[in-house]
């Protein structure tokens, strides 16, 4: 078990390899579809960015709303590969690593490779377990897009596998099935 | 003639609604814990106690089992001799947005499929209504995520098509699903009917406990030549490998054309779930 903070520097995603079981403390903000294309949009428009992704990382997440004295509400990953379009343009932007479940596609995996990313597999389907390793959470963008907003979550030994390391190796690629 | 009012309807949503979103069913949650024991490789071993863990904590918490807290489909079989009183459309889609207020679950429906505002009550749902007979109420909830649900297909095979050809598009659906569908799935296969009727007998399918098999041999057979076919790909939990693809495969079938043999496969994850009451 490997225990890393962020911000996730270049030297960090470096000593990290496909397979590596992860604890993850720290700053992670939540994205998927809806944000996702807004800030790719904003992008496409020549705007900067309303936040910093620099060694940032990414949640693939849209949480259900925290009961009166929790934190989060249930608060897994989604399918990651819907993502994979806007995923190059806010690698190169110096993000520093992703966290979804399934695979990417193969232009994700190179941008990886190219500014030695990482993207971090959770496990699906087990929000209730992981809403216990938040320790804070707040609305930070988009609060208008409901679940879909950007979430600054505050995470302590938040339980993850390297699934695609800084030079591109795929834990799916060892785990014995080829996807047609 | 027995009466009902959609007040009563309206109540029972909500209340199946919270169960099924904390409450792993039971087949389901069984064929887990089997699943764990059978697993060798560690990972695989380590994913599903995570995933038992999770449905323990959900039930006592009152947390959603997955954030995905779903699009609500309803299955109601009316009976003939019951009246029901008042709005039913309305009590449905009010008993769906009571539970997701109610229970602090994720509201994940759009109005439009591509103007796509939140409608932020998670309703409105899916219905489909089957006439009886008697004077009951079956009311079925079934919140599915759209993870597993972007993974479902349909092929029209050629109604000279074999049980080996109805495995090959099977596996060809769950290949393609691969780790994104958060195995170990629950598949649901509709054969027979029409293009829209064997996805509603897919849907079905899935609401059936995966210990019960089809009442009919052959297709008995095919449930469980397919569980082993889909087993045979190895892609895991979470699709890092190992014995436990699916926990369970259910057919629904029904007559069909001369010139047809629909397959549709719904795709559903390890959070596979429905409660059902009768009223």
């Amino acid at each position: 078990m490997i225990n890393i903070t962020t911000p996730l520097t270049e030297d960090i995603r470096e000593n990290l390899k496909a397979g590596d079981e992860v604890l993850l403390t720290g700053t992670i903000l939540t994205a998927r579809d809806a944000a996702h294309k807004r800030l790719c949009d904003s992008l496409k428009k020549g705007k900067s960015l309303p936040l910093n992704l620099k060694n940032a990382v990414i949640y693939y997440c849209g949480p259900t709303p925290a009961r009166p004295g929790r934190t989060i509400g249930s608060c897994g990953p989604t399918t990651s590969s819907r993502m994979d379009s806007f995923t190059p343009a806010l690698i190169s932007l110096g993000l520093g690593g992703m966290i979804g479940k399934g695979g990417r596609s193969d232009e994700v995996k190179s941008a990886i490779k190219r500014h030695k990313c990482v993207y971090f597999l959770a496990t699906g389907g087990i929000g209730a377990l992981l809403s216990t390793k938040v320790k804070s959470a707040k609305v930070i963008l988009y609060n208008d897009l409901g679940p879909e907003a950007i979430y600054k979550l505050e995470v302590k030994d938040f339980p993850l596998l390297v699934g695609i390391d800084s030079k591109g190796r795929d834990l799916y690629d060892k785990a014995g099935w080829k996807k047609e | 003639m027995r009466e009902i009012s959609v007040s009563k309807i309206r109540d029972t949503v909500t209340e199946l609604c919270l169960k099924a979103n904390f409450e792993l069913r039971r087949d389901v949650l069984k064929a887990l814990k089997a699943a764990f024991k059978k697993e060798t490789i560690l990972r695989a071993k380590n994913i599903l106690k995570a995933i038992i863990e999770n449905a323990q904590l959900a039930k006592k918490k009152r947390l959603a089992i997955c954030q995905d807290t779903g699009l609500v489909s309803i299955f109601l079989e009316i009976g003939n001799d019951l009246t029901i009183f008042g709005d039913l459309e309305e009590a449905l889609y009010r008993g769906v947005e009571d539970a997701y207020k109610k229970g602090y679950l994720r509201k994940s429906v759009v109005d439009d499929s591509l103007k796509r505002k939140n409608t932020n009550t998670n309703a409105p749902c899916i219905t489909h209504i089957d006439i009886i007979k008697g004077d009951k109420l079956k009311v079925t909830v079934s919140p599915k995520g759209f993870g597993s649900e972007n993974k479902s297909a349909i092929r029209m095979l050629r109604p000279t098509a074999s049980e080996s050809d109805i495995i090959d598009f099977v596996l060809e659906v769950v290949k393609s699903a691969g780790a994104d569908a958060c195995p170990p799935l629950v598949l649901g296969v509709g054969i027979g009917g029409t293009f829209d009727h064997a996805a509603l007998l897919s849907k079905k399918a899935l609401l059936r406990s995966i210990d019960t098999r089809n009442a009919k041999k052959h297709f008995r057979a095919l449930e469980k030549d397919l569980l082993k076919a889909v087993n045979s790909l190895k892609i895991g939990p979470m699709g890092l490998g190992g014995k436990t693809t699916v926990l369970g495969v259910n057919i629904e079938e029904f007559p069909t054309h001369i010139a047809g043999l629909p397959v549709a496969v719904s795709v559903s994850c390890h959070a596979t779930r429905s409660a059902e009451k009768i009223i």
